[in-house]
C-alpha cells in the first residue's frame, strides 16, 4: 500500500477545500503530524532528551536531597547541650534552599537560571537538568527526612550501643529502612519530575514538548501533535510506576511473616 | 572494673539521677531494682551514654568514658533493650555479623561462624537466615542477646529485658541470662523480675527520688530491707 502516496492525495484535496472523509481527516493529520519528513524522528529525540533529563535530574535531586536531609536530621538529634556550630550553619543553609525552592514555582526558576543566571549558556539542557534537580532535590530532602524520622529511635540507639558511630549506623541502618519506608512517596515525585521535565522548553530545552510545537508551528495543527505527547508522557509515566513497584516489591522482602 | 562517681542527669528541672555513685567489679551481677520513673533505666543509659549525664564521671578500666572515643566503650559495654531493637531489614545472622565486621573485629567468615555457635547456643540455629519479624518476642530478645555478646563485651547492660515480652516467654530468656551470669560475664540489669534478681545477681541495688537507697547482697536485700521505702516497694511486687 502506498502511504505516502494516500497522504499526498488527502493533502490535495485538504488544500483545494474539498472536503475529507472522517477517516481521511485522521489519516491526513496523524500522518502529517507523526510521520511526514520522518517527524517522528524529532519526537523520539525529544523522548531521549526528556528521559536523559529525568534521569540526570533525579541523581541530582536524590543526592542533594539526601545530603539535605541527613544535614537536618544530624542537626536536630544532636543532644541539646552540645551543638556543632559546622553543623548549625549547614542547617541554616540546607533550611533557606528548602524554604526558596518550595516558595517559588518551578516554571519562574527555570527562566531565572536560563535567562538570568546562565543567560550566556546554549546548553539548555544541562540549564535544565540542573534547575530540575535543585527543585526535586527540596521537596525529596522533606521526604528522606521524613523517612529518617519515621524510623525508631532504638534503631539508631542499638547501632550505636554495639560501638558503631553515628554515620556508619546512618548508613547501614537507618537510610536503608527509611528509603524503604518513603520509596512510595519518591516514587510520587519522580514521577512530578518526569512530567516537569516539559517546562524546560520554556528555556529552549529540546524535549518532548519542543518537538511537539515544532510540528504544531510548521503544521498549524494542535491536536495530534499534543494528544500525540501525551499519550507519550502516559507510556513513560506508567512504565515508571510498574519498575517502582517491582523495586518496591523486592525490598519488602523482609516484611515477609 | 566500673566505677560511678557521683552521676547526676536532669531533663530541664526535673532531676533523674541525684548523686549516684557505684562500683561494678568483674563478674558482679548487678540488678537494679525500684518504681518506675526512678531513673533506673536512665542510669544504664548514662553508663554507656545514650543519655548525657549532667554532673559526675564514669570510669571503665579506669578509663574515664567520654564522648572523645564512645565508640570503643560502647564496644566494651554491650546493652540489651527492653524492646529488642534488632534490625529489621538484616536476617538474624546478618544481625549477629554486622557490628564485628563492620568494625574490623572480625572477618565475615570468623563471625558468621561465631553467629553459628552462637545461635547453637541458644537453640536457634535454624533461624539463621530468616528475618527478625518473623520470630517470637522471646527469640528476639535472645538474639539481641547474642548480637551483644558478639562484640565479645566486658560487661552487659540489660534494661528491662523482659518487660515487652508475653509471659510464657519470660522464662527463656532469663534462662539465658541465668547461663551468662554463670559463665562470669559482668551484667548490670534493669528488671522487675525479683525472681531473677534474688537468685542470681550478686548484689541488688534498689533507687528511688534519684539517688541509691540500698545496696545490699540479695538475702539480705530481699529478707531485711531496711529503707522504708523499699519495704514499701518490696510489699507491693512481691
Amino acid at each position: 500500500m502506498d502511504w505516502a502516496g494516500m497522504y499526498e492525495q488527502f493533502a490535495q484535496i485538504a488544500k483545494s477545500g474539498g472536503d475529507l472523509a472522517f477517516w481521511q481527516d485522521f489519516y491526513f493529520k496523524f500522518y502529517q503530524a507523526f510521520i511526514y519528513s520522518d517527524r517522528w524522528l524529532q519526537y523520539l529525540k525529544g523522548v531521549g532528551t526528556t528521559l536523559l533529563v529525568t534521569a540526570c535530574a533525579l541523581l541530582l535531586g536524590v543526592a542533594l536531597g539526601g545530603v539535605v536531609a541527613v544535614i537536618r536530621t544530624a542537626h536536630d538529634q544532636q543532644p541539646s547541650g552540645r551543638r556543632d556550630p559546622l553543623l548549625g550553619l549547614l542547617n541554616i543553609i540546607a533550611r533557606v534552599y528548602v524554604t526558596v525552592i518550595r516558595g517559588t514555582p518551578m516554571m519562574v526558576q527555570l527562566l531565572i537560571m536560563g535567562m538570568v543566571i546562565f543567560a550566556s549558556s546554549r546548553n539548555f539542557t544541562a540549564v535544565g537538568v540542573l534547575t530540575l534537580g535543585i527543585n526535586s532535590g527540596a521537596y525529596v530532602s522533606e521526604i528522606i527526612r521524613g523517612g529518617l524520622m519515621s524510623i525508631d529511635p532504638g534503631q539508631m540507639e542499638a547501632g550505636r550501643s554495639l560501638g558503631l558511630g553515628y554515620i556508619t549506623t546512618m548508613r547501614v541502618i537507618v537510610v536503608p529502612q527509611a528509603i524503604k519506608a518513603v520509596l512510595p512517596a519518591l516514587g510520587n515525585e519522580f514521577i512530578v519530575l518526569l512530567k516537569d521535565t516539559s517546562l524546560i522548553t520554556v528555556i529552549g530545552g529540546k524535549e518532548l514538548l519542543y518537538a511537539a510545537q515544532g510540528v504544531m508551528s510548521r503544521t498549524f495543527e494542535a491536536m495530534y501533535p499534543l494528544l500525540g505527547i501525551a499519550a507519550i508522557y502516559l507510556v513513560l509515566v506508567m512504565i515508571f510506576t510498574w519498575l517502582l513497584g517491582k523495586l518496591e516489591r523486592r525490598l519488602r522482602q523482609s516484611d515477609r511473616r | 572494673m566500673i566505677a560511678v562517681k557521683d552521676l547526676k542527669k536532669s531533663f530541664g528541672k526535673l532531676t533523674v539521677l541525684d548523686g549516684i555513685s557505684l562500683n561494678i567489679e568483674k563478674g558482679d551481677v548487678i540488678c537494679l531494682v525500684g518504681p518506675s520513673g526512678c531513673g533506673k533505666s536512665t542510669f544504664l543509659r548514662c553508663l554507656n551514654r545514650l543519655e548525657e549525664p549532667t554532673g559526675g564521671h564514669v570510669f571503665l578500666d579506669g578509663q574515664e568514658v567520654t564522648e572523645k572515643d564512645i565508640d570503643a566503650t560502647r564496644a566494651k559495654m554491650g546493652m540489651v533493650f527492653q524492646h529488642f531493637n534488632l534490625f529489621p531489614h538484616k536476617t538474624v545472622k546478618q544481625n549477629i555479623t554486622l557490628a564485628p565486621v563492620l568494625l574490623k573485629r572480625k572477618t565475615q567468615a570468623e563471625a558468621d561462624a561465631q553467629a553459628m555457635e552462637l545461635l547453637e547456643r541458644i537453640g536457634l540455629a535454624d533461624k539463621a537466615d530468616t528475618y527478625p519479624n518473623m520470630l517470637s518476642g522471646g527469640q528476639k530478645q535472645r538474639i539481641a542477646i547474642i548480637r551483644a555478646l558478639a562484640m565479645d563485651p566486658e560487661v552487659l547492660l540489660f534494661d528491662e529485658p523482659t518487660s515487652a515480652l508475653d509471659p510464657e516467654m519470660v522464662g527463656e530468656v532469663l534462662e539465658l541470662m541465668k547461663d551468662l551470669a554463670k559463665s562470669g560475664m559482668t551484667m548490670v540489669v534493669v528488671t522487675h523480675e525479683m525472681g531473677f534478681a534474688r537468685e542470681v545477681a550478686s548484689r541488688v541495688i534498689f533507687i528511688d527520688k534519684g539517688k541509691i537507697q540500698e545496696d545490699k547482697p540479695p538475702q539480705e536485700f530481699f529478707d531485711h530491707p531496711e529503707n522504708p521505702r523499699l519495704r514499701e516497694f518490696l510489699s507491693k511486687v512481691l
